[in-house]
């Protein structure tokens, strides 16, 4: 009996004490003032959907550059890291002495990691697709390879290879791939020119698009200026609240753009590495690597984004003082 | 307090809206601008809230030249001249509360330091019970109250309204004159631009009638 008065009476304390709680809550609420500056009306949201897109196409447009150039330079060092010494058959040729003399002067060098034969077997599979199988190698004066692997870091003097070569093997040549690698270097710069171009219109596309939305959803605005400024409020006052609320709302907006390009790379970078082996697969990752940007493309996304909700400001604020200027004549 | 002489103003080369005006507003004085539309009522009363420049002439208002007020002084002194327009423009995103006491927010005074204050004014312009409701559901005396309420919640010097009765019934007309009877009465000066002749001719105050761009005084 005397338990369950006790614990009535702390029941009773307690729902006293949360119902202050309430109360206070609730004072503090009315409390609340609302913002000087207007919620978004139907301008204000037509202006965070358009910094969205805008920004959500800028985002994308920079992570292709960034695969572009990423898969340029892959492509390159790839190539740049082999070069093939090709022995011709000719009259009395000792086909394997040559082949292990050429080995041997290749490996010979700084800047060669490795130098390897390509044995009869694996030359015929390789002439297969053209003369088909049960090829004797034998029976055909066929060129025999060495592949050199070497480090792009350090490459190896070729010219004094291809002259020590060209004495020790008289029918080998030494082809280091630099028609090769110059064309896909002038390439892959030419590219990334033509992707940095893009990436400059949009980014121009996206500011000025950025600049005529805000100054749109400002017009509703006016009278709010107008009136802050009969009451006495100083242009400076005026200014950085309209900048607060305007740098929110382009944050808004181009955050939103920008988790959705990451989003999207996200979900390529997902379905190429799942697609790993499959000839979809390997032909989207020939052509574009493995889909991800790295991490510099993630800071260009943030960047892209933080420069958008800056732009959405600097209007804003730009606009208040010019139509201050105009009140005041 | 505010001296104008030989005022003029023209809106870029068309001809003279105010033409000569040379008048002096003592402090505590009461005053009624009047004329017919369009001839410069509202003009006058925006070159005493300096929001236009004239074009020739002395203005001087709490003995400064207005010529020599720079645009960052211009806040400052506005704070001591009380504004009631015409079309109310009272702020739809605020309470009528929040919007009496827009001028001291924006001075950037905490709000526990003038909530008092506030509400005394709004219950003294009879709109205690409203002070929550935002302004698309006042009634147009409400807003005009409420107007006038912000245009005095930082005791100015001087309060101009432009056409205060032009929106509200007669009886309610009465009303707010004898509130800005009161407000005379403790101490402001009281300029109200009208072209309603029965409202002047409830109160013995001097007139000001604008006519053809030049002012005429009726002590």
């Amino acid at each position: 009996m005397i338990r369950s008065d006790a614990a009535r009476e702390q029941a009773t304390r307690l729902a006293d004490k949360v119902g202050a709680l309430k109360r206070e809550a609730a004072m503090r609420k009315a409390r609340r003032q609302n913002p000087i500056v207007p919620p978004d009306n139907v301008a204000g949201r037509a202006m965070v959907l358009v910094i969205a897109i805008m920004t959500f196409l800028s985002c994308l447009t920079l992570g292709a550059v960034t695969l572009v150039r990423d898969t340029a330079t892959t492509w390159q060092t790839q190539i740049a890291r082999e070069a093939t010494i090709q022995i011709k058959p000719v009259e009395g040729l000792d086909m394997e002495e040559a082949l292990a003399s050429a080995q041997r002067i290749a490996a010979g060098y700084r800047g060669v990691r490795s130098a390897s034969i390509v044995d009869r077997a694996a030359t015929a599979r390789l002439l297969e697709p053209w003369l088909g199988p049960g090829l004797n190698i034998d029976d055909l004066p066929v060129p025999r390879l060495v592949i050199i692997t070497i480090d792009p870091a350090e490459r190896p003097d070729f010219a004094a290879m291809r002259e020590e070569l060209a004495q020790a093997v008289p029918s080998a040549t030494l082809d280091d791939h630099r028609t090769w690698v110059d064309r896909l270097v002038a390439m892959a710069r030419s590219t990334v020119a033509i992707g940095i171009g893009v990436l400059a219109l949009m980014l121009s596309a996206t500011g000025l698009t950025v600049i005529f939305a805000t100054r749109g959803a400002m017009v509703g605005n006016g009278h709010v200026i107008e009136v802050l400024h009969f009451v006495g409020a100083e242009a400076g006052l005026i200014a950085r609240e309209f900048r607060r609320h305007f740098l929110l709302a382009g944050m808004r907006g181009a955050a939103a753009g920008g988790l959705t390009a990451i989003v999207v790379f996200v979900i390529f970078s997902w379905w190429s590495s799942r697609n790993v082996a499959t000839p979809e697969g390997d032909q989207a990752a020939a052509l574009f690597g493995n889909f991800s940007i790295g991490l510099s493309g993630y800071l260009g996304v943030g960047l892209i984004v933080v420069l958008i909700a800056i732009l959405t400001a600097a209007t804003s604020h730009i606009t208040v003082i010019r139509y201050l200027r105009r009140i005041d004549i | 307090m505010i001296r104008f002489e030989n005022v003029g103003l023209r809106y870029g080369m068309g001809t003279e809206v105010l033409r000569d005006v040379s008048f002096f507003l003592q402090e505590r004085s009461f005053q009624f601008l009047s004329g017919p539309s369009g001839t410069g009522k509202t003009t006058l009363l925006r070159l005493l809230f300096l929001s236009l420049k004239p074009t020739r002439g002395l203005i001087t208002i709490f003995g400064k030249d207005r010529s020599r007020i720079t645009r960052e002084e211009l806040p400052l002194i506005r704070r001591r001249i009380g504004i009631v327009f015409q079309d109310f423009r009272l702020l739809d995103h605020l309470t009528t509360y929040e919007n009496v006491a827009l001028p001291l927010r924006v001075r950037g005074r905490e709000e526990a330091s003038y909530r008092s204050d506030v509400v005394e004014l709004l219950k003294w312009v009879g709109l205690g019970d409203r002070m929550h409701v935002f302004p698309p559901v006042l009634s147009g005396g409400e807003k005009q109250r409420a107007a006038i309420a912000r245009a005095l919640i930082e005791q100015p010097q001087i309060l101009l309204a432009d056409e205060p009765t032009g929106n509200v019934d007669p009886q309610l007309a009465r009303r707010l004159l004898r509130l800005l009877i009161e407000l005379n009465r403790l101490g402001t000066a009281v300029v109200i631009a009208t072209h309603d002749i029965g409202l002047m001719e409830q109160v013995d105050a001097r007139r000001m009638i604008l006519s053809g761009g030049r002012l005429e005084i009726y002590d």
